[in-house]
């Protein structure tokens, strides 16, 4: 039986970030806000956690509105229009609808619609994943430019008494334009997932068991211990392959942005990396907190706009929580 | 060949003045690691990573909970060796 031939999508060969947005929690909350429920104290959250204070959003700031706010920062930053945006990732845990995405809505109110939208629900992995989608659409040819999107509304999730994770949280969006590119912008990325840790970090319930009233609202918990011993050593090695597929070595870096999960967790991954002195290492987290999926995107953008790194520098990126989940790229710093 | 309790003993007592400073002399048997030695459980899961590498053992996460004082790791540890 003959058929004509099929056309197929002309791939690109190379692809890169072309510009970030940033937009953080409207509010400044200090360690002594956070310590009294938790029977703790500012030295003791800045001594285990790094963090000297968080930003989260108010009750007026949505998850929404920040991630509307990033996205036209990006978008201009990229000098696109965003009408040429042919696919929307937005990559959170929590926008509050199951259904619809929070991509769809992003996408409509900045301009992108009807660009072709979802969410990816990978925790802390997510923006990570979300660039990894992004390259493969973008050199694949299914979209010319694509916008990923890592934000949280952390604070709308925790449990102002549990001491394992909320006190670390806070609330932002960050964002990015993927685009095709005539050099190498974006290296293969390492991402995988361990299923058997799945309770090592997440919810505390589910929302079955909230209908049935066995369960307050649920919020975000973790294994501290099983958390920082995979972040570290598994995570180290999954950095080193990362470097390894890109083809370059440690010393080649201009910067490390890891995901913002605690100071101790981003000095012992470097130091597990044995990076030399010259590699700027991204510590957003000590006045931003950990904004799950949008903590690797806020970081970059943090090193850029401080000009501790310059455009065009090398950046090893790595995203790492709950599933357990993770991702790393070497990245061109747009 | 299997190492000895105050051979353990010794090589722990290096592996925490590493990670926390402390004097290895005051890393005694019957010290708690928290409520003597105020170490957090960061600390105690780096100790543990770094215990497992010397002595070339196993400390599985559910473990690290029962290793209460200094004596409980350095049991555990001489008994899970080879």
């Amino acid at each position: 039986m003959s058929h004509p031939q099929l056309n197929q999508y002309t791939a690109v060969q190379f692809s890169r970030i072309y510009g970030l947005g940033a937009a953080r929690g409207d509010l400044i909350v200090s360690n002594d806000e956070v310590a009294g429920p938790i029977d703790s104290s500012d030295e003791w959250i800045r001594q285990r956690t790094g963090i000297i204070e968080r930003r989260r959003a108010s009750a007026n700031l949505s998850l929404m509105d920040m991630a509307v706010d990033a996205s036209q920062q990006a978008i201009a930053a990229a000098g696109i229009d965003p009408s040429e945006i042919g696919a929307v990732l937005f990559s959170t845990i929590t926008h509050p609808h199951q259904t619809p995405s929070a991509a769809a809505l992003l996408a409509d109110k900045i301009g992108a619609n009807p660009a072709p939208a979802f969410d990816i629900s990978a925790a802390c992995a997510g923006y990570c994943y979300g660039i990894a989608q992004a390259d493969a659409l973008v050199r694949s040819g299914m979209a010319k430019y694509v916008l990923v999107v890592g934000g949280e509304k952390l604070s709308d999730f925790i449990d102002p008494t549990d001491r394992t994770i909320s006190f670390l949280l806070g609330d932002g969006a960050g964002a990015a334009i993927v685009g095709p590119s005539d050099t190498p912008g974006i290296s293969p990325t390492v991402w995988g997932s361990d299923g058997s840790h799945w309770d090592a970090v997440g919810m505390s319930a589910s929302l079955l068991e909230l209908r049935d009233g066995t369960t307050a609202w649920p919020t975000l918990r973790q294994e501290g211990q099983t958390v920082f011993r995979w972040a570290v050593w598994e995570m180290a090695k999954v950095a080193k392959k990362a470097l390894e597929v890109a083809g370059v070595e440690a010393e080649d870096l201009d910067a490390l942005v890891t995901h913002q999960a605690n100071i101790r967790i981003i000095d012992e991954l470097a130091k597990q990396l044995k990076l030399p002195e010259n590699v700027v290492v991204a510590r957003d987290i000590v006045h931003t907190g950990n904004t799950s999926a949008a903590s690797v995107p806020l970081a970059m953008h943090a090193l850029l706009k401080s000009g501790e790194v310059k455009s065009g520098g090398l950046a090893l990126q790595i995203g790492f929580g709950a599933g357990l989940a993770f991702g790393a790229q070497v990245v061109v710093m747009p | 060949m299997a190492l000895s309790q105050s051979e353990v003993l010794a090589g722990l007592a290096e592996i925490v003045n590493d990670e926390t400073g402390i004097a290895a002399d005051a890393v005694a048997l019957e010290k708690s690691f928290v409520d003597d030695l105020d170490i957090d459980s960061i600390s105690m899961m780096t100790i543990v990573v770094n215990a497992e590498d010397k002595f070339g053992v196993k400390i599985p996460d559910e473990e690290v909970k029962n290793l209460i004082t200094v004596g409980d790791a350095v049991d555990f540890i001489v008994g899970a060796q080879g």
